[in-house]
């Protein structure tokens, strides 16, 4: 914590380095995020086959040299799947959060600052809170049918309520600040008065909001896909390849564990991402600097 | 007190009304339609339209929506259409597998959670500290079913300790019970544990800087009560506060950890549910969560301020 205060004339780069050092976690946790990325992006270059070839021949073979990760029930190349698969998790984490960021902060600078619809805003976030996210994902998946985009809005819309009374939060203490009181003092309008001054206070918190939102959007994902509610089974997502392998689990464990834990390292790396911002853009601490 | 009793309880009024609105808005604001939807690609006409006619849609939407309320008072939560049989019996007839597991996993949880926060808290910025928050911190990441998978893989499937699969009641089987209970409350168990290790050791951290607690450690009260009969006691509402909040997550996983080990409760009729596209037991099921959470909340709220004497409203 000491290293932070002596940063102020260090560049940019080194002060990131600093702070790795000083948070090895946070570090580790990020390169592994941007491995999966690559690994990810990359994934038709990195001895990977067709995902959806099934092979009758090799089927569920465990792990070996010459196919890492094994084969599955339909002889479907588990690396690869795997591979693909954190395509579909990643883009899954990364739209949920900007799409609950930016409607949940939208949503929440109207709340914070028009007392009459606050109200009903905030009665509204309470009851969609109460709604087991899960729960609620289903039921939108099963009313509007399961698409890559209907899963996604489905998971998102879980989400949004804890970022409005985030942003709520924020703009209720800011427009408490003489600065604010001084803008409305001149006759700043109220849409430039957000801008200039409420979105500002409102970013790093949400930055740190948006990896816990994409950390857990990629669990519902997944937990979602294994339920049956989740991405069509053709798409090799890891929750629909957990949810295939679950009946051939104990002759062949690796096809459910393989996807599984790099799910889990995945989402665990993101947490201690946002763990790591969370110290490094605490508003507080950065008033400091 | 009586009066924020009953302020209490009416206010959970309002936020169960939204519930019911979000639920009735989701089947009838979501675009295109949901009959062919929950269908499915090989219908007919008739069976879409006897969808229709099972959720009401086919009506004015106003009359959908006082028939619905009307309904929903009565506690009629409508017909299963693929086993016309009413939704609440079928969640009556699956309520206490899901109710075990809960109980069995909360009472878990809080023994395990609520020391192992009080021991951070106490040797906070110390090697156990940080190993106990990075066990949390996993907890959080780890997925329910790959921890269920692990467990199965290694205490079912390797060692034969415990069945993998099943559920027995323990009013006729209680060994059954115990020996099928063990690993699903475990894995439910582990992101409440989290949780709940996380805000006993961040409140009771405060209360440890307080001048009684150094009061009771000079007039050379042993170190234990000092933690659990000061500090934990002055800590414990927003330790069952987060308890109450958790039960949420603890739907979520349930749903899961059943389907993991093939549990007959409410989780397996939610995916049976799925798989059947029984949109009405969805439904039923998701206001039978959310209420439960409400009202579990705020019995949590009123308990504590019947408990803890510096809370009057």
């Amino acid at each position: 914590m000491n290293s932070r205060s002596s940063t102020t004339d260090t560049g940019t780069l080194a002060k990131w380095g600093q702070f790795c050092r000083s948070h090895p976690f946070t570090a580790i946790a990020g390169v592994i995020l941007i491995v999966l990325v690559l690994a990810a992006l990359l994934a038709p270059y990195l001895g990977t086959v067709d995902p959806r070839k099934i092979n009758i021949l090799p089927r569920m073979r465990p792990p070996s040299p010459q196919a890492w990760f094994g084969s599955d029930q339909l002889g479907r190349d588990v690396w690869t799947r795997t591979l693909y698969g954190a395509r579909i998790s990643l883009m899954v984490g990364l739209l949920v959060a900007l799409m609950s960021i930016s409607l949940g902060l939208l949503i929440g600078m109207i709340s914070g600052y028009m007392r009459r619809l606050d109200a009903v805003i905030m009665r509204v976030m309470d009851g969609l809170m109460s709604i087991p996210g899960i729960l609620l994902a289903i039921g939108l998946v099963s009313v509007s049918g399961a698409s890559f985009i209907t899963v996604t809005i489905a998971i998102t819309v879980p989400e949004i309520p804890r970022v409005v009374r985030l942003v709520r939060a924020i703009v209720l203490s800011v427009r408490e600040e003489p600065y604010v009181e001084a803008a409305i003092a001149v006759g700043t309008k109220t849409p430039l008065i957000l801008w200039r001054h409420v979105l500002p206070n409102c970013v790093p918190p949400l930055i740190v909001q948006a990896t816990y939102v994409a950390a857990s959007a990629m669990l519902t994902e997944a937990l979602l896909s294994f339920l049956g509610a989740g991405t069509p089974p053709e798409i090799p997502s890891w929750g629909n390849m957990m949810a295939e392998g679950r009946i051939v689990f104990p002759i062949a464990p690796w096809i459910v564990l393989i996807p599984g834990c790099t799910l889990a390292l995945a989402i665990l790396a993101v947490n201690v991402l946002g763990d790591g911002l969370r110290d490094r853009l605490d508003p507080k601490i950065a008033k400091r600097m | 007190m009586v009066s924020f009793i009953v302020r209490r309880v009416l206010s959970t009024l309002p936020v169960m009304i939204i519930v019911a609105i979000v639920v009735f808005a989701m089947l009838r604001l979501t675009p295109g339609d949901p009959a062919v939807v929950i269908a499915g690609d090989q219908a007919t006409a008739e069976q879409i339209a006897r969808i229709r006619s099972n959720l009401g849609l086919d009506l004015p939407i106003h009359v959908q929506f006082v028939t619905w309320i009307g309904q929903l008072l009565k506690g009629d939560l409508g017909i299963s259409i693929f086993t016309n049989m009413p939704v609440s019996t079928l969640i009556a007839q699956r309520l206490e597998p899901t109710l075990m597991l809960s109980l069995t996993t909360i009472c878990f949880s809080v023994l395990v959670a609520v020391p192992l926060g009080v021991w951070a808290a106490w040797r906070s910025g110390t090697w156990t500290d940080r190993v106990i928050m990075v066990f949390s911190v996993l907890g959080f990441s780890f997925p329910v079913f790959v921890l269920g998978y692990l467990l199965i893989y290694q205490f079912g499937l390797t060692l034969k300790w415990l069945p993998t699969q099943g559920y027995k009641s323990p009013f006729s089987d209680p060994v059954g019970f115990v020996r099928s209970i063990i690993m699903p409350t475990i894995t439910l168990s582990m992101i409440y544990i989290a949780l709940v290790t996380r805000i006993t050791r961040a409140s009771v951290l405060e209360v440890l800087s307080e001048d009684y607690i150094r009061t009771a450690r000079a007039k050379g009260q042993i170190e234990r009560k000092v933690l659990f009969r000061h500090a934990l006691k002055n800590a414990a509402v927003p330790i069952a506060t987060i308890i109450g909040i958790g039960i949420a997550l603890l739907i979520g996983g349930a749903v899961v950890t059943e389907t993991v080990f093939n549990i007959p409760g409410l989780g397996r009729l939610v995916v049976d549910a799925i798989l059947r596209r029984d949109y009405p037991i969805i439904q039923g099921l998701i206001l039978v969560f959310s209420f439960t959470y409400i009202i579990i909340n705020m019995l949590i709220d009123i308990a504590y301020t019947l408990f803890d004497p510096r809370i009057r409203y």
